[in-house]
Order: structure tokens, then C-alpha cells, then sequence
């Protein structure tokens, strides 16, 4: 055990005196729970439009001061030819370009009906189909108010509830993806560049020669790491708690104990990683494209698993983050209890058992 | 009248508040072997260092190979050889390419190099191992190899870091007996080394001390002043005075 | 001199295990995988339905909504608390509950309700789906009107027409806006990192030193480092254009020279970038960190995936001090709306005085003698 514990302080002390190193570890939940609460969001704000007026009347004004005056669209320009059009388009100044027929008001009063043509930049089909809906339901809405509606038709009222996020704030889905990813960063990463690094200097040799069990020292590589992610982890809660108000629903005893499960796959995974390879390049770049990626693209951190074609959301379904952060929304955002989460539950603890058989196989065969 | 090719005047290099190299001044003529004693953390290599343009002087002056060492490194570099402590030759080229492209570098026409090389290797008796990636080689050849490679452009003065370190007594014999060739090719050598049998080899050693020349004079004669036997008993009486502890 | 370099450099790199493959399945993997799964759509959402009316309109009302093709029907329940065990289980997304006599309220008042709970952990998701729900029950409203004769009386209102058009990307398709823009990130990684890292493995190693030694001027060391992998960058990058059009049937609308132009560009901003963290950087897994850290906050808020215009003021900064952005800018803008030089001017300016400040920043920072 003494030896145990000399082994773990000697793992801290490599990490302590790279303050670089241990900065990053340290800012990168901070600046990742900064970034995916206020920075990242898919919602659609201020986006810039242009005008070309071919009418001018009093209509066509009050449509454009109702486009202004709320905070998804800014006006930019007022245009007086078709081919500035393209020009502010293709410069990218303007994203949508809102063009009245002429006579706008005339057609309205006399004819009972006038057009008005959105010309989008669909470059982002997203922020596309956002800003048309948005000035759509603007316009018709306007229409609506001048136009009163005798109303004999039928309707069908629904009453929307927005369950868990009324507001529908985007840190309450980011946060647990935040937490799957950097645990993973630091778990999986760390572990199999710190392990490799030892080979990569000879000086796992002389770790392995000494009395201790070649098991005890990965352990004792792992310990610090473990610590820290468990740091790492309170940070985000902290965080996310009192900076972006995300509540925090269901049992801490839960979404911890839940947690020390993700970490134990992720060390696992980073194991196995140092016994694959031979350089710290070949681990850093193995983690970082086989695990990282995989992780922010496929783990629904960001993007919808249901969208993906089968090929990749089966490829999701072995990705260990899928499931924790799966978890923790429940968890954490839902409250549900643990019964809820018994599929993922099960599922990470399969990937233990797998990952322990196959490391301790590889782990072996390295000593042989 | 002997030609002088390395002089200093009290040379000096700090780091903050640590002076690593403390006033040395001291001259090399061409064509001798010149040893340079310390013990670990003494200043040889931070001395060296600001011989071979590596480091700039702190105060003092210095002139390697006809140049300043505060002005002219790039020119002091085309005119010198250098084999650091720490093999430092390309692991992942072979014998053949890491010779074609340092003697590129020194500007050498493809043609000599390629016989050069043929000559070297043949030399050495590498032949066979023209195409073998050096990361293959034992340390041994390594290290004859990177000797080999930083006299390849036929410089006026080589420096050797250290260049025996690690390796077997008859390996270490054949190495001097390359630096003997060497110097018959007229070239200067400068080595520093804590083998004190190697310094016997040297024409003229100096013992560094905490920073400072304690002593420089030939062997023979550093055994005379300090009636001793061997130049490891020399080394032990300059060395006992330091206050500094090895890094 | 700069001969023998190159010639070191591109034999270390090619007899490397490691590089030369992940030159060739970086791009492949990138272009194959990203653009599918970087999808900000929302499909298949799993629809829990509570029918408490069972009559034929509630009944064609389901029909509709799965007709949709948004969503899926993944139960059928019969009380709102056990539809939203579904949703704790996960195994639903949204809620749609029709009200007890559904079919009798809307023929006798007009008026008739549904209840959409929507699980909006993830907003986007919540929001997009309850609002396809509601749009499918206007739409359904609309239907019944038109079966009852009831639209006539449109004509008699006021109505203003909205035309859309969608510019540059006519079906609205994603992976269209997401293609150009992974091979910036190709490209930062290739021509900014990879040298890089080369540059500390030599310092790692000690083979730095004996080039320090030798009468070889520091540009021109550089240049041996860097010219490869701008070499590599343009092959790479070329393969992205043949694999795009292959793949995805996507090509540049503007002047390929053009995004040759602007990548060249690019690729000096980067190796710069590279040659200053290289600078700042004594061992590989220091440099890696650095990148990795920088990387992440450069991507995240360059406008790749989500809009920049959307973000605070602080982001919005931040971006306009990110090279990414305005690569990522060019390159939608050449390969969707055929943008040319003139129109993107202000990009060229930006990318330039990059390249000067980091390239700069790199000759200032670099020692060759200490």
C-alpha cells in the first residue's frame, strides 16, 4: 500500500509541475460550460436583411418596421436595384432580402391581395427555414391584425407544454454532453499519453522491474487522473448550478455514482489505448480521432441521433458517451428515478466487463 | 608560429542570478586536440555552446575559426563540426541519406558527397549498412557515425560533446583513433569528456571548475605541477574545490 | 540547402507509420462521416399519442401527423401518466393528447384542443417538434374547412402573399453547408499542426540542435518544415473537391483558382499559428494540449456549426479574431453562391493580416541561439 501511494504522488507530481498541461485540464470545463451555455446556440437572433421597397407606402413601411423592431432581424440596407441583391448575397452582408411588389398597398386594398417575396440565403438550410418561418409568422401576423377576421372557420387549439425547459434554454442539453466529453478528455486521453509517455522515455521498464505488481502501477496511473476528472466533474455542477441555472432535478448520489461509472470506461478505454500503441502522437491522435470526435459528432451531444443515417447511429450505440450522457439528461435535467436509466446502466456495465477482459488480454501479451 | 583558431577573453554566460561560465579565457591553436575537464554542471557544455554559436555570451569576447562569436555565428557555423551529447543524428533516414543531407547542407557538390560517403562508410566498414535506418544501429556505430557525419564537410574545427559517453571501452579506442585521423586531415578538435584516461589522448586540457579554468596545460605537465600519476589524480585535486554540486 | 531539407522531410514523412495514413483517411473519414452526422435537422421524433375521443377525427388526425413523416409512433397510451413514463424511459419525445369529445367540439363550437408536451431537454428539439405538431394541426383544421365548404370566404379578407426562395441551396440540404467547411478544418490541421508537431518532435529529440549547428538560416529550415505539408494541403484539398462531387454531387459554383487563392492563403495563417505554438512548446504532448484547447474554442465558435450572428457580443468578437471563420466564410460563399475575389475582399484582408501578425509572431518567438 505505502508503495501504492508512493507511485500515485509521484503520478501527481508529473502532473503538477506542467502547469500548462494542468491549467488546460483545469480551464477546460470552465471554458467548454462558457461556450455551450452562452456561446452555441442553434436558435436564430439578428440575422441581416435588406429591403428593396417597390412600393413605399404606408403598408409596406410598417411590415418593415415590424421585421425591425423585434431581435431576429436587423435591417442593413435599403436597396433600390435587383442586382444588389446578389451583390449584398454574395458578400455575405445580408441573409435574407424582403421584396414588395409594386403598388403593395394599392393591390392590398383594391384587389385583397399583394405579395411579398423572401429571397433567403438557404447556404445554412437551418438558420434558412428558421428566418422564413419567423417572417412569415410576422407578416401573416400583421396581416391578421389589419385585416379583421370574421371568424367562422375551424379551429384546433393546441395548448403546448414545454416539459423539464419551459424556456428551452440550450445549456440544459449541452451540459451533460460538456460533462461526457470532457471526462472522456481526461480520462481516456490523459491516461493512455501518460502510460505511453513511460514507454516512449524506457522508464516503464524500470517501473516494471521494480517489486511492484504491474497492475498496482497502471492503477496508480490512473488514480490521479481520476481525482481530477472528479474535480472536473464538481466544477461543471458548480457551474452549470449557479452560472447557467440549470437544475440540477434528480439524486447527486445517482448522477455521481452514475459518473464513476463513465470514468471507469474511460480509463479503461484510455488503457487500452497505451497498449496499442508505441508514441504519445500515435495515443493522442488515436484519442483524439477515435474517441473526441466520435464523441462531439456522434454522442447526441450536438446533433440528433434520430436524423443520422442507421450507419452512424449504430455506430453511436457503441460510443460509451452516448449512453452517459443519455443518463445524466435524464438524471439530471428530467429527475426521473433510477429504475429509468437501467438500459444505460447495463450497457456501460457491458462495456466494463469487455474493455477489463480485453485490456487485461493486451496488457498481458505486452509483458510477455 | 602556430595558427590560432578558438580564442576567448574572458567569456562569460549567466543565467539570472547563476553564472554557468565565469570569465574563461583561454586560446586553441589549429591542429591540436584540446580537452576540456569538468565535472557534470561545471560550464563545458554552456562554454561550448557559445563557441559553436549556439548561445550568446553574456560579456567577454570570443573568435572561432577567424569569427566573432558574438557576430558571425552563421559564418563560425559554416566552418565548424559539431556532435552533441545526445545522439542527435535522423533515427528514421538511413546511414547514406542522414551523410547526403548534412553534406547538402554544408553546401557540398552531390558528386562529393556520394564518394565521400562510399569513402566513410568504407572506412568505418559500414558498408553494408550504407541503406539501414540508424535507429537500427547499435549505439556504438551511432555514435562513430555521427562523428563521421559532422566532419563530413572537412570543417576547421569540431566539437565534441561528450561523444564517448555510454559506450564500450574498445568502441571509445577506435573513436580516438577516427579523432587522430581526423586532426591528420588538419582538423582542430576541441572534446570535452569526464573519461580522464581520454584526456591523456588531448595535446592541451583544461579543468573546469565551478564555471572557471582552474587549470590548462598538457598533460605531462598538469601531472608534474601536481605530482601525480595519472590526470585522474589531477582531476581529483582541481575538482575537490568545488562548491558547486553536479546538475 | 532547401533541396536536401525537402527531401529529408518528405522521406521522414512517408517512412513515418503513422502520417501518411492519416493524410489519406482524415479527409475520407471527415467528408464520408461529418456531413451526415453534423445534421441540425429534426426527424424521426418519437411521438407518444393519449386518444381520448376515438372517433374518426382523431383517428385521421393521428393518420396525419404520422403521415408527416416526422415523426414516429412509438405508443399508444391511455393517460398522460403513463405516456410520460415514455418520456422519463426515453422512449418518447412528445406528447400529443386529444381531448374527450374532440370531434363533437370542433363540429358543434368550431373550437376543439389538443395537449402538446414536448420533452425540451434538448430546446431545439422540443421547440421544432411541437411546432411541426401545431402546423400539422392547422393544417388538419384547414382540411376540415375546405371538406365543409368553409374557405371561401378567404377571398373576401386581405391577404398578403408570402413567396420564399431559397437562395444557393435549393433543397435546404445540409451537408451542402457543411462540406466546404470541413476542409478548413482539414486544412488547419494539416498545414498548421502537423508541422508543428514536427518542429517540437525535432526539439524533443535533439536533432534540432545539430541543424543549429550547421550554417542552414532559420527560413530556410522553416521553409524545408512547411512547404510538405502546404504540398500535402493542396493534395488533400484537391481530394475533398474530387470526393465532394462524388459523394455528395457538390461543386464549387465560384472559381476553383479562387479557393486555391484564398487556401493558399490560409495555409500561411495556419503555419503560422502552428510555428508559434511550436515555438512556445517544448515536448509534443504540451504542444498537442495547446492545439487541442485552442482548437476546440476556434471551432465551436467560428460559425461551423451554429451561426455566428446567433452568439453574444463577447463570441461574436472572439470570432472576428478567428481565422476559421472567415475561411469558413469564403469557402461557402465560393463553392455555394460562386462569390468571387471582389465580393470577398474584406475576407482577404482579414486572412492577409493574419498571416502577417502569426507568421511575424513566429520569426520573433523563434530562437535558434538562446
Amino acid at each position: 500500500m505505502k508503495q501504492f501511494l508512493a507511485f500515485v504522488k509521484k503520478e501527481f507530481y508529473h502532473i503538477f509541475r506542467d502547469t500548462r498541461t494542468m491549467l488546460i485540464l483545469l480551464g477546460m470545463p470552465i471554458v467548454q460550460i462558457i461556450l455551450f451555455g452562452f456561446a452555441i446556440t442553434t436558435e436564430v437572433k439578428d440575422s441581416r436583411f435588406a429591403v428593396y421597397d417597390l412600393s413605399k407606402d404606408a403598408v409596406t413601411q410598417q411590415i418593415i418596421q415590424k421585421l425591425q423592431s423585434n431581435n431576429y432581424f436587423t435591417l442593413v440596407e435599403d436597396i433600390n436595384s435587383p442586382d444588389r441583391i446578389e451583390e449584398l448575397m454574395k458578400a455575405g452582408k445580408v441573409s435574407m432580402v424582403v421584396i414588395f411588389d409594386a403598388d403593395f398597398e394599392a393591390d392590398l386594398l383594391h384587389i385583397g391581395e399583394a405579395s411579398v417575396q423572401l429571397i433567403v440565403d438557404a447556404t445554412d438550410p437551418n438558420q434558412a427555414t428558421t428566418m422564413t418561418n419567423y417572417a412569415t409568422s410576422i407578416i401573416t401576423e400583421y396581416g391578421q391584425e389589419t385585416a379583421a377576421l370574421t371568424n367562422t372557420r375551424f379551429l384546433i387549439n393546441p395548448q403546448t407544454r414545454m416539459l423539464y425547459n419551459p424556456q428551452m434554454e440550450g445549456a440544459y442539453n449541452f451540459v451533460p454532453g460538456v460533462m461526457g466529453l470532457i471526462l472522456m478528455l481526461i480520462c481516456a486521453m490523459m491516461t493512455s499519453i501518460a502510460i505511453v509517455r513511460e514507454k516512449e522515455r524506457g522508464s516503464m521498464e524500470v517501473l516494471l522491474a521494480s517489486p511492484v505488481r504491474p497492475l498496482f502501477i497502471i492503477i496508480a496511473k490512473a488514480v490521479p487522473y481520476f481525482i481530477l476528472s472528479v474535480v472536473n466533474l464538481i466544477t461543471i455542477l458548480l457551474l452549470s448550478y449557479f452560472v447557467l441555472k440549470v437544475p440540477i432535478a434528480g439524486s447527486l448520489i445517482l448522477i455521481f455514482s452514475e459518473s464513476f461509472l463513465f470514468i471507469l470506461v474511460a480509463l479503461l478505454l484510455g488503457l487500452l489505448i497505451s497498449n496499442l500503441v508505441q508514441t504519445q502522437v500515435a495515443a493522442m491522435l488515436i484519442s483524439g480521432m477515435a474517441l473526441m470526435m466520435p464523441t462531439m459528432l456522434l454522442s447526441g451531444m450536438m446533433f440528433p441521433i434520430e436524423s443520422m443515417p442507421a450507419v452512424l447511429q449504430w455506430i453511436s450505440s457503441i460510443m460509451p458517451a452516448r449512453w452517459y450522457i443519455e443518463m445524466i439528461r435524464k438524471l439530471m435535467i428530467q429527475g426521473v428515478d433510477g429504475i429509468y436509466v437501467m438500459k444505460e446502466f447495463a450497457i456501460l456495465t457491458a462495456m466494463i466487463l469487455v474493455l477489463l477482459g480485453v485490456c487485461l488480454k493486451t496488457f498481458k501479451n505486452r509483458l510477455e | 608560429m602556430n595558427e590560432i583558431v578558438i580564442k576567448t577573453n574572458n567569456l562569460t554566460k549567466k543565467f539570472g542570478n547563476f553564472t554557468a561560465v565565469d570569465n574563461i579565457t583561454f586560446e586553441v591553436d589549429k591542429g591540436e586536440i584540446f580537452g576540456f575537464l569538468g565535472a557534470n554542471g561545471a560550464g563545458k557544455t554552456t562554454a561550448m555552446r557559445m563557441l559553436c554559436g549556439l548561445s550568446h555570451p553574456t560579456s567577454g569576447s570570443g573568435e572561432v575559426a577567424g569569427f566573432d562569436i558574438s557576430k558571425d555565428q552563421e559564418k563560425i557555423k559554416a566552418n565548424i563540426g559539431y556532435m552533441s551529447q545526445k545522439f542527435s543524428l535522423y533515427d528514421d533516414l538511413t546511414v547514406g541519406e542522414n551523410m547526403r543531407l548534412f553534406g547538402g547542407i554544408y553546401g557540398m557538390k552531390k558528386s562529393d558527397i556520394k564518394t565521400k560517403t562510399d569513402r566513410i562508410l568504407n572506412e568505418l566498414g559500414f558498408s553494408a549498412e550504407k541503406n539501414t535506418l540508424v535507429r537500427e544501429l547499435p549505439l556504438g556505430w551511432k555514435q562513430k557515425l555521427a562523428f563521421s557525419v559532422s566532419i563530413f564537410h572537412s570543417p576547421k574545427i569540431v566539437f565534441l560533446d561528450e561523444p564517448t559517453g555510454g559506450v564500450d571501452p574498445i568502441t571509445r579506442r577506435q573513436f580516438w583513433e577516427m579523432i587522430y585521423e581526423a586532426v591528420n586531415d588538419d582538423i582542430t578538435v576541441f572534446v570535452t569528456t569526464h573519461y580522464m584516461d581520454e584526456a591523456e589522448y588531448c595535446d592541451r586540457v583544461s579543468i573546469m571548475v565551478d564555471g572557471r579554468i582552474e587549470a590548462l596545460d598538457t598533460p605531462k605537465e598538469l601531472k608534474r605541477q601536481t605530482n601525480s600519476q595519472n590526470m585522474d589524480e589531477v582531476f581529483q585535486k582541481f575538482a575537490r574545490t568545488a562548491t558547486r554540486s553536479a546538475d | 540547402m532547401l533541396k536536401f531539407l525537402l527531401e529529408k522531410e518528405f522521406k521522414q514523412i512517408f517512412r513515418n507509420p503513422f502520417i501518411p495514413k492519416l493524410i489519406l483517411f482524415m479527409p475520407v473519414m471527415m467528408l464520408l462521416i461529418m456531413p451526415w452526422a453534423a445534421n441540425q435537422e429534426i426527424k424521426n421524433i418519437k411521438l407518444s399519442v393519449i386518444d381520448n375521443d376515438h372517433s374518426t377525427y382523431s383517428e385521421r388526425l393521428i393518420n396525419k401527423t404520422i403521415a408527416s413523416g416526422y415523426f414516429t409512433l412509438e405508443d399508444v397510451s391511455s393517460s398522460n401518466s403513463e405516456a410520460l413514463k415514455s418520456i422519463e424511459s426515453g422512449k418518447a419525445d412528445i406528447i400529443l393528447e386529444i381531448e374527450p369529445e374532440f370531434e363533437n367540439n370542433l363540429v358543434k363550437t368550431g373550437i376543439a384542443e389538443v395537449m402538446i408536451s414536448a420533452n425540451a431537454v434538448n430546446g431545439t428539439k422540443g421547440g421544432l417538434g411541437s411546432a411541426y405538431l401545431a402546423a400539422i394541426m392547422a393544417d388538419f383544421a384547414d382540411d376540415i374547412n375546405t371538406e365543409w365548404g368553409r374557405n371561401v370566404d378567404k377571398l373576401n379578407n386581405a391577404s398578403i402573399n408570402i413567396v420564399p426562395h431559397n437562395m444557393y441551396n435549393l433543397y435546404l440540404d445540409y451537408k451542402v453547408f457543411m462540406v466546404p467547411a470541413l476542409v478548413v478544418m482539414l486544412l488547419t490541421m494539416i498545414a498548421g499542426f502537423l508541422p508543428a508537431l514536427n518542429i517540437v518532435g525535432e526539439k524533443e529529440t535533439g536533432t534540432i540542435e545539430q541543424m543549429n549547428v550547421t550554417p542552414v538560416k532559420r527560413i530556410i529550415f522553416i521553409l524545408g518544415k512547411l512547404i510538405p505539408y502546404w504540398i500535402i494541403g493542396f493534395v488533400v484539398l484537391s481530394i475533398c473537391f474530387i470526393l465532394a462531387a462524388l459523394i455528395y454531387g457538390i461543386y464549387p459554383v465560384g472559381s476553383i483558382l479562387t479557393i486555391y487563392f484564398y487556401a493558399s492563403v490560409y495555409i500561411l495563417v495556419v503555419s503560422g499559428l502552428g510555428l508559434v505554438i511550436s515555438n512556445y512548446s517544448d515536448t509534443m504532448q504540451q504542444a498537442m494540449f495547446v492545439m487541442f484547447f485552442f482548437m476546440l474554442i476556434l471551432i465551436l465558435l467560428s460559425g461551423l456549426f451554429t451561426p455566428v450572428s446567433s452568439m453574444p457580443e463577447w463570441a461574436q468578437f472572439i470570432s472576428k479574431i478567428n481565422p476559421l471563420s472567415y475561411f469558413i466564410q469564403v469557402m461557402r460563399s465560393i463553392y455555394l453562391k460562386g462569390s468571387g475575389i471582389s465580393e470577398l475582399l474584406p475576407q482577404l484582408l482579414a486572412l492577409s493580416t493574419f498571416a502577417v501578425v502569426f507568421n511575424g509572431w513566429a520569426v520573433l518567438s523563434y530562437r535558434k541561439s538562446g
